[in-house]
């Protein structure tokens, strides 16, 4: 393996959980206000994951107040506290932004049992 | 010293603690030797060594200087650089130690060659629109009067060969120095290609009369 991909190797995360799109997550975010830190969590449903490697970045999805809100985070960044997996969802594609069109019951996603 | 040979390895990023992203190239810089150190009206050059060869694929006078440099194997680079003052003497090596994370650096290498290309490309220029039946899409369009001069003026910016020249990248920050793998993480793109051969000199032009 070549120098770079030993080099980015190290900067990855080995405590996030795995989850796929259609999961729905529970983001903790650490947000610096003046020279305090605090978490803010964004609940939403994962619309992709892009990218690879220490690049990799995912979208979550929710709809805040009938406004619907995406925020694509940096997979591996230290900015992410943590990420809780509220709900496996099972949809049959990578990116789901056909959710952008939809809203209310159409909007749901089902739950995925596990066999 | 301020300088020292290095090779790209490729661009990736990297985060600060608050979560910023950092797109930075990766060079692994160094160790370089001094091969030579030699006077030149007012200035000290500093030949540095970087990388080997085969033995069998290195000419007989750069074998020959690796010798007298005391070096096993002749290095694949050998660049010299001007040095103000404090030249190191020969026999002692250059490390990325000598640059600090917050410096400004300038990038010098080969761009990647381009081939031959339109004016578009290679000079910037903004064609012209795509329809409404428009035929000058990428084309240069008039390039001079006519009858008088009765030739194009020199200079005149036209398609040609674009790249694979010597380019350098000033005011590059330097984000991190790995001493213990000779890496140099540099904010920002740098001329050529990956494993391409690149210096890397402070930034801060010295000055003429000192």
């Amino acid at each position: 393996m070549d120098k770079l991909s030993v080099l980015q190797r190290e900067g990855l995360r080995d405590d996030l959980p795995d989850f796929l799109p259609g999961d729905t997550l529970r983001v903790q975010v650490r947000v610096r206000e003046g020279d305090k830190e605090r978490l803010q969590a964004f609940e939403g449903v994962c619309i992709g994951r892009r990218g690879g490697g220490i690049s990799e970045t995912f979208t979550v999805r929710k709809v805040s107040a009938g406004v619907g809100v995406e925020r694509i985070f940096p997979l591996h960044s230290p900015s992410i506290a943590t990420i809780e997996l509220v709900r496996r969802g099972k949809v049959r594609r990578a990116k789901l932004y056909y959710l952008r069109a939809l809203s209310g019951k159409a909007a749901r996603i089902r739950e995925k049992r596990e066999s | 010293m301020d300088g020292i040979i290095g090779r790209k390895l490729g661009m990736t990023r990297v985060y600060r603690e608050d979560g910023e992203v950092v797109p930075v190239t990766v060079i692994e810089a160094g160790p370089c030797p001094v091969v030579r150190v030699r006077e030149t009206s007012g200035m000290t050059q500093v030949q540095l060594a970087f990388g080997a060869q085969k033995a069998t694929r290195a000419t007989r006078p750069e074998l020959g200087h690796a010798k007298t440099a005391g070096l096993d194997l002749a290095p694949a680079v050998l660049r010299e650089f001007p040095v103000p003052g404090g030249a190191p003497a020969a026999g002692e090596t250059v490390t990325v130690g000598i640059f600090a994370p917050g410096e400004r650096v300038k990038v010098t290498g080969t761009t990647k060659g381009r081939g031959f290309q339109g004016v578009v490309k290679r000079h910037g220029f903004s064609g012209g629109p795509a329809s409404h039946g428009n035929t000058r899409h990428r084309k240069p369009g008039s390039i001079g009067p006519g009858t008088d001069p009765s030739r194009v003026l020199k200079g005149k910016r036209l398609p040609g060969h674009h790249g694979a020249a010597r380019h350098t990248e000033i005011g590059l920050q330097v984000v991190k120095v790995d001493a213990d793998r000779n890496l140099l993480f540099v904010r920002g793109a740098v001329p050529g290609p990956m494993r391409g051969i690149v210096l890397v000199r402070k930034q801060g032009r010295r000055s003429r009369y000192a």
